[in-house]
């Protein structure tokens, strides 16, 4: 893929005429798709795509575009002549634009990965053996991806990965069930058996008749997968440097009015410790990580290029959106949260969340899986599935507690349009007086 | 594209199975978009790529790729073969009854007003013209305004010899405005922002593009200085900016038939709907009929055909409230042994097909709008979705909209902000009160429905007229 690249953009940038400028991003990748339902196929397949963005620069004017490549140097050449005289044609009638913003040193990486990736075909025999009589419904991904940038000035960046991410749910009966994951670069039975025999521990917890809880406030558990969706509602808009000049960030309470978290949060976005590449589609190149939120205050907010042109700040990202945030830890440790719970819920996991007041950074969403009641340190009973709706500014501020000390490595493993890079480091979270409405 | 070509050349290469089906997807697509007041770069995209499944035996499997030369062929066949062996020993059901296309034929969107008859300086001035129209005060923090188009050509051969060809024209306008005060920030949008249709520019007048951008910004900045909408136990009064929503979620996902057999546990999640409810279940009062139409022209999933072929008709799901049929392809319908209908899609020529709602829309009552209002003591009126949240069974849910109008003795009293309001969706349809005649029936869409593993997100409609329920639990914000 890498000496493809390479060459098409040569032959590209020899089309150039005048003073233009061409900026290439290249994203590729072979996957393998396994979709199981009952612990049997449902859809297998495999897919090969290469994405191919261009950007035209002429003097103050720029125009996109977007194609995808076959591999074969005539054909692809073709299609790229086409599309450039369409942006040539374009781009004549455009305004001068003035956030135009591209890196114009050159700062060439090389970021790659020895493959280690198992047959899959072989792993989903491994799979299905070992979880016989198991309800295991969920879907197995892997291959290889790459990320390319050239520019005509003479940058060229390229980062590839190799791993595989299995994503999968074991039911009991009904929608009570245990949600797991296992992603990585190199094949472990040994690990895949562990984390079954977990499951199969923890489904006699969920066959004891479940109970439904009124709504109210509870002191609650949130597991780092539960962490991950809340996070991830503060990564919609939250940091962006447009929203917040915009005031329209869910964190506007801590931007307008002071507002704080718990000083033992801090977040960041950790570029060094994720897998996303380290240079963005302008070709700028990341820092290896940047404080979003220190000790419980607002600090740094993600840059995009045209962000960083408008309000006179320094590009760090490509879009205003982490991929590779890491949550501090803090002092509960993993052996005592049942403890430390006491009596309350083990939120394993939360689901579809929304802001049902963005200003009040006010979230609602659902619990799901093996959520779980305890009394007195044990687990009790699973839980019927509960809607809550609570401010960040609660879960995260005067109503935390404690975070462990431990961090859960989570891999993403979406798949719209292309298998996702993002990654996030997480603790679990006891907070006191969390809202259920219904 | 010579798409013939392709064909011809895969066909030379076309392995010995028991039958095999290649779908090509082109699409051609082009943004545009200006914000406050600066023409943001515009983006062209054209992609295409092809899909190849094949059965053979009891098993089935599929591989996709963006090559399309002899090379690409082989690698994908090779690869779908890899994928058979393993499906024929571990499949979840016998590939030997999966139901093959029946005919062959073609399908256009109408397109009345060509994307092409205005110029890109004429489009860009007219996003210009509505930047301005939005900029209506130093409270007006953001505003932006957007007009894309995509056409889509799919492209369905099979060893058979059936051969399908669609093209779709879709048309996505919109504009938002921003305002704040301190600590308020509310966001208002219109001229179709977030919804799409099928057909050409003559689609932007039924989105009141542009002439709805001023009073766009205007109720942005009365929203600002609005009371938060009252907590309490109300009617509701839904435009169908938010019926879209609530057919979508709680009408839609459960009826999936592949999640109702499983396929979404991990992911998108199961429904409370069961096999054994269809038929009987009552599932709204009797106002409530809900149907698949994929033949109502310039809605979003119109179509002749499904992407694997199934000729598509207008079917009733629910019929004076009475739960019919679920929205299940022809390969589900086997797999749970009941009738549905075509609604086999795939977002592109990268994905594989499933279960996908298409056109789901909510039939016309008999009462103006005028008549929905003043039945309504002590309600509130939302429009234009903004949250959304529901379980993973679509049962509870809980919803927020950019705008609410208090409805008090029949009549439509102040503006309130943060509307939300919370329900079940196994209850909530009973209490389907009142239901709007043709007037008040608009067509919608969203282009942004995610499912699947892998992720896919695709386009459907939702028509629908304006409709009161009542003794719903509505609140606001902080």
């Amino acid at each position: 893929m890498q000496t493809y690249f390479r060459e098409l953009s040569q032959k590209m940038f020899q089309l150039i005429a005048g003073n233009e400028i061409i900026l290439l991003n290249y994203a590729g990748e072979d996957s393998d798709f396994v979709r199981l339902n009952h612990n049997k196929i449902r859809q297998a397949g495999y897919v090969r795509q290469q994405d191919l963005d261009i950007d035209l620069i002429i003097g103050q004017k720029q125009t996109s575009a977007a194609l995808q490549l076959s591999g074969n140097h005539e054909s692809d050449m073709t299609q790229v002549k086409t599309l450039l005289n369409l942006m040539r044609d374009q781009i004549e009638f455009l305004p001068d634009d003035p956030y135009i913003n591209i890196s114009t040193e050159i700062n060439n990486t090389e970021t790659l990965q020895e493959n280690q990736l198992p047959d899959p075909n072989l792993v989903l025999n491994d799979v299905i053996n070992t979880t016989k009589n198991l309800d295991l419904v969920g879907i197995w991904a892997s291959g290889s991806m790459a990320r390319g940038f050239a520019n005509s000035l003479g940058q060229f960046n390229w980062h590839t990965n190799h791993n595989f991410n299995f994503d999968w749910s074991i039911y009991h009966h009904d929608d009570k069930a245990i949600k797991q994951n296992y992603a990585g670069f190199k094949w472990d039975h040994d690990y895949l058996n562990q984390k079954i025999a977990f499951a199969r521990e923890t489904l006699s917890v969920l066959e004891k008749p479940a109970i439904s809880i009124k709504p109210g406030q509870y002191r609650v558990f949130l597991a780092p997968s539960a962490m991950q969706e809340l996070i991830s509602m503060l990564n919609w808009g939250g940091f962006g440097l447009k929203n917040h000049r915009t005031l329209q960030t869910p964190l506007l309470k801590m931007i307008n009015e002071k507002q704080t978290m718990h000083p033992h949060v801090s977040l960041f976005e950790n570029t060094r410790e994720g897998v996303t590449p380290p240079f963005t589609k302008a070709g700028f190149l990341k820092p290896d990580s940047i404080s979003l939120i220190s000790k419980g205050e607002y600090n740094h907010c993600m840059v995009s290029p045209r962000s960083g042109k408008e309000y006179d700040q320094a590009v760090n990202c490509s879009s205003e959106y982490a991929e590779s945030l890491e949550l501090s830890g803090g002092n509960l440790h993993q052996d005592h949260i049942l403890e430390k719970l006491d009596t309350g819920i083990f939120i394993s996991n939360l689901w579809y969340c929304n802001f049902s007041d963005r200003n009040a950074c006010r979230i609602t969403g659902m619990t799901r899986f093996a959520c779980l009641w305890v009394e007195n340190g044990k687990p009790v009973a699973p839980l019927n599935v509960m809607r809550f709706d609570e401010s960040i500014y609660n879960i995260l501020g005067n109503n935390l507690v404690d975070l462990t000390t431990e961090h859960e490595h989570i891999l993403d493993s979406g798949s719209y349009h292309q298998r996702s890079q993002s990654s996030s480091r997480l603790p679990g979270a006891l907070v006191n007086d969390f809202r259920f409405t219904l | 594209m010579d798409i013939q070509r392709y064909i011809t050349e895969f066909k030379s290469l076309a392995p010995a199975v028991d039958h095999w089906s290649l779908r090509i997807v082109a699409n051609h697509s082009e943004s545009l978009s200006v914000r406050q007041g600066i023409v943001q770069p515009p983006e062209l995209s054209q992609t295409c790529g092809a899909h190849l499944t094949l059965i053979q035996g009891d098993g089935f499997a599929y591989a996709a790729t963006s090559n399309l030369t002899r090379d690409g062929f082989k690698h994908i066949i090779d690869n779908a073969l890899r994928w058979l062996e393993s499906s024929k020993t571990f499949g979840l059901f016998s590939a030997k009854d999966i139901p093959l296309p029946a005919r062959s034929g073609s399908y256009h969107s109408p397109v009345l007003r060509p994307w092409e008859s205005v110029t890109l300086s004429e489009k860009l001035d007219q996003l210009q013209e509505i930047n301005k129209c939005l900029k209506i005060n130093d409270s007006i923090v953001d505003w932006q305004a957007q007009l894309n188009r995509r056409v889509v050509d799919t492209y369905l051969v099979t060893s058979e010899d059936i051969n399908i060809s669609q093209t779709f024209h879709y048309i996505y306008p919109g504009y938002e405005a921003v305002a704040n005060k301190g600590a308020q920030t509310q966001q208002r949008s219109g001229g179709g922002w977030g919804a799409a249709k099928q057909g050409g520019l003559e689609q932007l007048a039924s989105y009141d593009f542009p002439q709805s951008a001023q009073s766009t910004a205007e109720e942005a900045l009365a929203l600002i200085d609005a009371p938060q909408c009252p907590t309490d136990v109300l009617s509701l009064l839904l435009k169908p900016s938010q019926m879209m929503l609530q057919i979508h979620e709680s009408i839609g996902h459960p009826l999936e038939l592949d999640r109702i057999l499983g396929d979404e546990r991990n992911y998108a999640g199961t429904s409370f709907v069961t096999q054994d409810m269809f038929g009987h279940y009552k599932y709204g009062s009797e106002l409530l009929n809900i149907t698949f139409d994929p033949g109502l022209v310039s809605e979003l999933a119109s179509y002749d055909f499904d992407d694997e072929g199934t000729s598509a008709e207008k079917e009733f799901l629910i019929q004076d409230g009475i739960l019919l049929k679920p929205l299940g392809s022809a390969t589900s319908q086997v797999r749970a042994k009941m009738a549905g209908v075509a609604n086999a899609r795939a977002c592109d020529w990268n994905r594989p097909t499933m279960d996908r709602m298409a056109n789901l829309n909510l039939e016309p009552g008999d009462k103006s709008f005028s008549d929905l209002i003043a039945g309504i003591e002590n309600g509130v009126l939302m429009d234009a979705n903004k949250s959304w949240s529901i379980d993973d069974s679509r049962n509870k849910f809980q919803f927020g909209c950019e705008y609410g109008r208090l409805i008090k003795d029949g009549e439509l009293a102040g503006v309130v902000k943060n509307p939300n309001y919370r329900g079940i969706s196994a209850t909530f349809w009973r209490d389907l009160q009142a239901v709007g005649n043709a007037d008040t029936f608009e067509i919608w869409g969203t282009p942004n429905c995610g499912k699947g593993e892998p992720n896919q997100v695709i386009q459907v409609g939702h028509a629908s007229p304006a409709c009161v329920f009542s003794n719903v639990e509505i609140f606001g914000g902080e």
